[in-house]
């Protein structure tokens, strides 16, 4: 089975280590990926906060591409990417116009047609089924599986897993042998784009995230986002300061833990 | 004028906002469970709850107050609130709308200066080579925000990481991006 692939652009920068994992595990579990050819960035938040027909387009021309190259079903590690080309793929669905408008600025022909895979329906639909045969060491930790907001809402668009309290990223973890513990930050926001311009925000949000974590004595924070995990991860030292904290519990990629 | 095309031609914001992305703040009974979940509610200076009830309201001085309002620019498109809605109100896409007619208006509000930069930078990185040059984006940023300092330990660490690269990649497409750019500007 062939599939197309959309790293985006953090997967190639910052979030190297979640590109690096993604690739081995196709490659442990004999998967084979196409990047789409000559893809480009998503747009973002950026562009939907300043420019709602370039935040369109943008993603139209990555799915466009994928189609002229025969790429029926996508892989989209990022949740933020992941949700700009749904969104798109369902706004240019329900307004046929708009979608002809969209067409002509990028140039190419658009059908709608991909499918659009995230990490963790990848996971479920491609490494679920051979985990058995393939498991090394068990991951016999407990973990807080954190979903972010991007991977499940807005929920009628995405129709993936649960707005409240999901359970797809916690049954994975499940079979590779943790425990996933109950709390209620799985899809509270880390503060998202505000990384750089407001960190002070980020520090607060991701703060009450990493503490309930903590206190509820997960060994780790399990996330399916690239976004979130600078957020949780590189931000800790801001985080720390802001809260007069000193937490330390270790933020790893769904598809880290499942290559332990 | 039948009733309907007195409200199709009303020119409140309530009234673009219905038209332009079909979202009706008229719909809203005020029950408060979006500001109640809402991440960046205690940061704000209008909660989106009191915006909905603002825009009800129809009046040009509430209009304008929103639209100056620095909420706009905090929400962070969580989608909280639209899952949590009673009655399905997509306040995070009324608030792109509002956002983009608050610049066209020029009516931005200073607090959110620092946030639109960083938007900006980000765009000009991907107009120029397609996907986002991570170090430029940063430098571009600090130009435009005057956040000289901000950072600067984390740069090197990343750096030897392999997680932030000196160079930015183009695409073969960078010509294409331009006309897209060019061909959504507003």
């Amino acid at each position: 089975m062939k599939f197309g692939i959309y790293p985006g652009c953090s997967l190639t920068g910052s979030a190297r280590d979640y590109n690096e994992s993604v690739f081995a595990l196709a490659e442990a579990f004999e998967l084979e990926f196409t990047q789409i050819p000559d893809w480009n960035c998503c747009g973002a938040t950026a562009a939907h906060n300043l420019n709602k027909e370039l935040s369109l387009a943008l993603p139209a021309r990555i799915l466009a591409l994928a189609e002229k190259n025969g790429l029926d079903e996508i892989i989209v590690p990022c949740a933020a990417c992941y949700s700009r080309l749904v969104v798109t793929q369902h706004e240019l669905k329900k307004d046929p116009e708009l979608k002809n408008r969209i067409s002509e600025v990028i140039e190419m022909d658009y059908k709608g047609t991909s499918r659009i895979l995230n990490v963790i329906e990848w996971i479920d639909k491609y490494i679920i089924p051979q985990l058995d045969a393939k498991i090394v060491n068990q991951f016999r930790y407990k973990v807080a599986c954190y979903y972010g907001c991007l991977l499940v809402r807005p929920n009628k668009v995405l129709n993936y897993d649960r707005a409240e309290d999901p359970q797809t990223m916690d049954i994975v973890m499940t079979k590779l042998g943790a425990t996933p513990i109950d709390y209620p930050y799985k899809t509270e926001c880390c503060g998202a784009g505000f990384s750089i311009s407001r960190t002070d925000i980020v520090s607060k949000l991701s703060g009450k995230i990493i503490e309930d974590a903590e206190h509820r004595g997960a060994d780790a924070i399990i996330v399916a986002c690239p976004m979130c995990h600078s957020n949780l991860d590189m931000r800790r030292p801001d985080i720390n300061k802001y809260w007069k904290t000193e937490y330390n519990i270790p933020v790893i990629f769904v598809t880290q833990a499942i290559g332990q | 004028m039948s009733h309907s095309e007195h409200h199709t031609e009303r020119n409140s914001l309530a009234g673009s906002i219905e038209s332009k992305v079909d979202v009706k703040a008229q719909k809203c009974y005020q029950c408060g469970k979006c500001s109640a979940g809402c991440p960046v509610a205690d940061d704000m200076d209008l909660p989106p709850s009191v915006v909905m009830r603002l825009l009800q309201t129809e009046q040009p001085d509430n209009d304008d107050r929103i639209l100056r309002s620095h909420s706009i620019w905090l929400c962070v498109t969580c989608e909280m609130c639209l899952s949590r809605c009673p009655m399905e109100i997509d306040i995070p896409s009324m608030m792109d709308y509002l956002r983009q007619r608050s610049r066209s208006e020029k009516k931005v509000n200073k607090k959110a200066r620092n946030i639109i930069a960083f938007h900006k930078s980000f765009l000009n990185s991907i107009r120029f080579t397609g996907r986002l040059y991570e170090l430029g984006l940063i430098l571009d940023y600090k130009r435009q925000s005057l956040n000289l300092t901000q950072d600067i330990s984390l740069a090197p660490k990343m750096i030897s990481r392999g997680k932030l690269h000196l160079f930015p990649t183009m695409i073969k497409g960078t010509a294409h991006i331009a006309r897209i750019f060019k061909k959504t500007s507003n």
